[in-house]
């Protein structure tokens, strides 16, 4: 056996003919779930293998492509697969979401609004938004083709009757194009929104359980909720402590064992950017003193 | 002052440095060789093979070298490199009736044409530790058996000639088999592709679901009809000559279990049957592939699905190690923005009860 | 308000093997608005295959089932799309279990119980649903403050009262009850029973009801359906059939239990 040069993306263009056929089936019906033959990759199952999977059957050659995982570019993660698409096709790659062409995403939408003609990849652990109310793929299968989504509402009122809230943090249940029920994979209630009518095409890759799914640029995206109990999303109490921040999704950094704590942007894209602009945080270096490396 | 931290890049390189210098141990101590992988823990390299659906023992060698002994790490390792691989063609059935045999065993008949032979067997070896085994050994040379008998029948077609099991009938010429390796999985799952996802599911897995079979979770009443290990040939179907070309041979390990009967009083009975097989001689493998593989067979037999063997997508879904690790390490990468948002909901609802003033007793969220 | 009196359900000639097990021979019979029938039997008549057959979860060897139904006009069912079965037995029909377990959602509180069936249909506003789910609590005589409690810590009687009321709360036109009263306390039937008789005559339902008891058929059925063997042995009103038995096994049956 010997090094060999890999193709292209690494999967072979049969595999990738494939993998883009069951990505048209999803662009043609908005939110339904299409079966494909996964391919094992080497990175691990759970690890993001659908999205990558859907990333090496779109990418070309003059592609820009940016990777973040929890909102960002240098968490090991996502390091790793940025690594994987470089060695395998050579292209340029990116930190900055309005230079990327192609975005492959863990866990978070960019806080940079979208551009038409921009792709954004979602890494998909559990495509169907029934299974934990209905562990059997034959029956979620026909509730999906009739529209039977009743149970899932049931479970919405269930968590306002006990809890007084829906009680959904992250990877909530949206109805796309007043059809299909759908999850937007484990980003936060926060970024829901931003699937909605958004110019850019996003795809949605989940390797282990073998579904890709899609939203056309524009498409209804809405997320499931009770007229007296309207979706909402979080909010800090205090905006970012590098960047002022009022309108971005905020990590928590504990400081001490006191309970000293600060928020700050999970999109460092978006932090760096503002900070570049000049907003500042309470947290900022002071502009005397040179950033610590 | 917070600074935030970059970095992964760096931490990642080293820590596939320290991995490389853990995976070589004491470096006063010679580097262990692929061949002495291949030829002297040759069941390993059988359970990856098996497992990451490649019949090349080299590589597998390789791949537990490289996983440091970790066989699901190794399997992985195959996996991954099969994607790789184009397909350049389907062989034609294995025929195991015209095996080379090195071992055959029935525990259903005591003596049958052909004999029972042993093989190398761990079978009937005392488990104590040989501690001879820290030294180096002078090789020793088995007996060989006698000229093997002219011919094997095996044991079901014993049984098929007076009309006692049934029959396992090839499908019409023109019917697709599905690939597991090609397109997924869907339900329910006809036979053929659950005996490819058994193949290549975990042997742990299946030994668990195959001996909860025999303690009271369906109950399949199994026999080991017939153990046969040796060496197949493997012919290509190339469709443009129009017939099969022998591109070599392999080992390979079949069990057929002979299960409960079935019938009635208008209909008379036959025993059912259960089939096994995996590359080299994982042989536990094979016979807990075959009582999952009957158990599976509940519906088509028009048994009651009662136990957690018999339930199709719960068996097919989680067998596959792969697949499993994956995501059950998964659960190690950052989780802390849904984490954050979970917080946010729990803080935001503590609030609002913290506010009402008397806190009453709230249930524990069910998930 | 009907116009034109046409049977709701016309059932025409269902056959249903089991192997060589004959289930069901021949079946056919009309249900009217508002109406109760019974079918009555003992064990292995063939009356309960016929109402799952009747409900879409046992396919028939052979036979006709016309629905005179409320927006799609006459629909046969045995020929019909799984979907537009579904779709109707959502909005028109109901189900009532022998076991509280089989027709509830024993993790979810009662108010989702009840709810549910309005949120497939469309319902949005939690408030409105509430309400309705505490209206039907009282209509079927369970206490207010059991709304979010789980049907598992109800007893056998409040589990079946719930149940009627998750099949009562979308107003369907028929309802489908297989032994609705069996394993429970001679005297919790009764309660039942009574419960039953009032609220289907208050929402002017259809119900097919199966039972083996005729005490609870004479109670409830406006006519009856007598099944042996897979077939239709005798039908008619109920006080007459159950006061003047014709067939032999119809005396046979009336006879051999007390005090019907």
């Amino acid at each position: 056996m010997t090094d060999q040069d890999y193709n292209f993306a690494f999967l072979d263009e049969q595999t990738k003919r494939m993998l883009r056929r069951a990505i048209l089936k999803a662009v043609a019906i908005p939110g339904y779930q299409v079966p494909f033959g996964s391919r094992e990759m080497p990175l691990p199952y759970g690890w993001g293998t659908g999205g990558m999977q859907v990333t090496a059957a779109v990418i070309g050659a003059d592609d820009v492509l940016k990777v973040i995982d929890q909102g960002a570019d240098d968490t090991t993660n996502a390091v790793s697969i940025r690594r994987f698409f470089k060695r395998m096709t050579g292209v340029a790659t990116t930190e900055k979401t309005r230079e990327a062409t192609l975005i492959q995403t863990r866990h978070r939408v960019p806080e940079t609004p979208l551009q038409a003609g921009q792709i954004l990849v979602y890494q998909v652990p559990i495509p169907e938004p029934l299974r934990w109310l209905e562990p059997r793929e034959i029956e979620t299968r026909i509730m999906h083709a009739l529209s039977e989504y009743g149970v899932m509402h049931v479970k919405l009122y269930e968590d306002i009757a006990r809890h007084g809230h829906i009680s959904t943090a992250y990877d909530y249940p949206v109805l796309v194009n007043g059809r299909y029920l759908m999850r937007c994979s484990p980003i936060p209630k926060f970024d829901t929104p931003k699937l909605h009518m958004n110019p850019a095409l996003q795809l949605f890759g989940a390797g282990r359980e073998k579904r890709i799914y899609a939203l056309p640029p524009h498409t209804d995206v809405k997320p499931l909720d009770f007229e007296d109990h309207p979706f909402e999303i979080e909010h800090w109490p205090e905006p970012c402590a590098l960047c002022g921040a009022t309108d971005s999704f905020l990590d928590e950094v504990i400081l001490d064992d006191k309970g000293g704590r600060m928020f700050v942007c999970s999109d460092t894209d978006y932090c760096g950017e503002r900070r570049e602009a000049g907003h500042r945080g309470r947290m900022s270096p002071p502009e005397t003193l040179e950033a610590a490396e | 002052m917070y600074v935030a931290v970059k970095g992964g890049e760096a931490a990642i390189e080293n820590a596939h440095k320290l991995l490389a210098e853990d995976r070589r141990g004491d470096a006063a101590l010679p580097e262990l060789d692929v061949a002495q992988i291949r030829e002297q823990l040759s069941l390993g390299v059988d359970r990856v093979m098996t497992e990451g659906s490649i019949y090349d023992r080299d590589l597998a060698a390789l791949a537990l070298k490289q996983a440091r002994g970790d066989q699901v790490e190794a399997i992985f390792l195959l996996r991954a490199y099969r994607t790789t691989l184009p397909r350049l063609g389907i062989a034609a059935p294995l025929d195991t009736q015209a095996m080379q045999v090195s071992r055959r065993i029935s525990a259903t008949f005591k003596d049958l044409p052909g004999g029972q032979l042993l093989g190398p067997t761990f079978d009937y070896t005392h488990r104590l530790l040989d501690f001879a085994l820290l030294a180096e050994q002078e090789p020793i040379a088995a007996k060989q058996a006698g000229a093997l008998a002219d011919s094997m029948p095996q044991v079901v077609d014993l049984l098929n000639a007076e009309g006692l099991i049934e029959r396992e009938l090839p499908d019409a010429e023109d019917d697709v088999v599905g690939d597991i390796t090609r397109e997924p999985l869907m339900f329910p799952a006809d036979r053929a592709v659950r005996l490819q996802s058994l193949a290549r599911a975990d042997e742990g897995y299946l030994l668990a679901l195959g001996y909860s079979t025999q303690r009271g979770y369906a109950k399949s009443h199994p026999f080991v009809g017939e153990i046969r290990s040796g060496t197949v040939p493997v012919e290509l179907d190339i469709p443009e000559l129009g017939f099969t070309v022998d591109i070599g041979e392999i080992d390979v390990t079949e069990c057929q279990m002979i299960n409960q009967f079935r019938g009635s009083r208008s209909e008379p009975p036959k025993f059912t049957r259960g089939y096994g097989l995996s590359f080299g001689y994982a042989e536990r493998k094979a016979m807990a592939m075959a009582l999952v593989d009957r158990a599976l067979r509940a519906e088509e037999l028009g048994e009651d699905i009662t136990a957690p063997a018999q339930d199709q997508e719960f068996v097919l879904y989680h067998g596959d190690n792969v697949e499993a690790s994956g995501f059950v390490q998964h659960l190690k990468l950052p989780h802390h923005v849904d984490f954050q948002a979970e917080l946010a909901l729990v803080r935001k609802m503590r609030a609002e009860i913290a506010a009402a003033g008397a806190a009453p007793e709230f249930e524990e969220a069910a998930q | 308000m009907n116009t034109i009196e046409m049977p709701l359900l016309n059932v025409e000639g269902i056959e249903k093997s089991f192997g060589r097990q004959p289930a069901c021979r021949d079946v056919s019979l009309e249900l009217w608005p508002g109406e109760v029938l019974g079918i009555v039997g003992e064990s292995g008549s063939g009356k309960s295959t016929l109402l799952k057959i009747l409900a879409g979860r046992l396919a028939a060897d052979a036979g006709r089932i016309h629905y005179r139904s409320a927006g799609e006009g006459i629909v046969e069912l045995l020929g019909a799309s799984e979907a537009q079965r579904r779709r109707l037995m959502r909005r028109e029909w109901g189900f009532v279990q022998q076991h509280a377990r089989d027709g509830l959602r024993m993790g979810f509180s009662a108010g989702a119980n009840i709810g549910e069936p309005m949120m497939a249909l469309g319902q949005r506003d939690y408030g409105s649903l509430r309400n309705t789910a505490k209206d039907w609590l009282r209509a079927v005589e369970i206490p207010e403050e059991r709304l979010d409690d789980a049907p598992r810590t109800f007893s056998g009687g409040m589990q079946q009262r719930l149940q009627i009321a998750r099949n009562l709360v979308t107003h369907p036109r028929i309802v489908l009850m297989d032994e609705p009263t069996g394993g429970l306390d001679v005297s919790v039937q009764a309660r039942l029973l009574d419960l039953l008789r009032r609220l289907v005559h208050e929402h002017n339902v259809a119900v097919i009801l199966v039972t083996h008891d005729l005490g609870v058929a004479r109670l409830l059925a406006d006519r009856l359906m007598v099944m042996r063997r897979g077939q239709v042995v005798e039908a008619g009103l109920t006080d007459q059939l159950l006061d003047d038995p014709q067939h032999a096994y119809t005396q046979l049956l009336v006879s051999s239990v007390l005090g019907v």
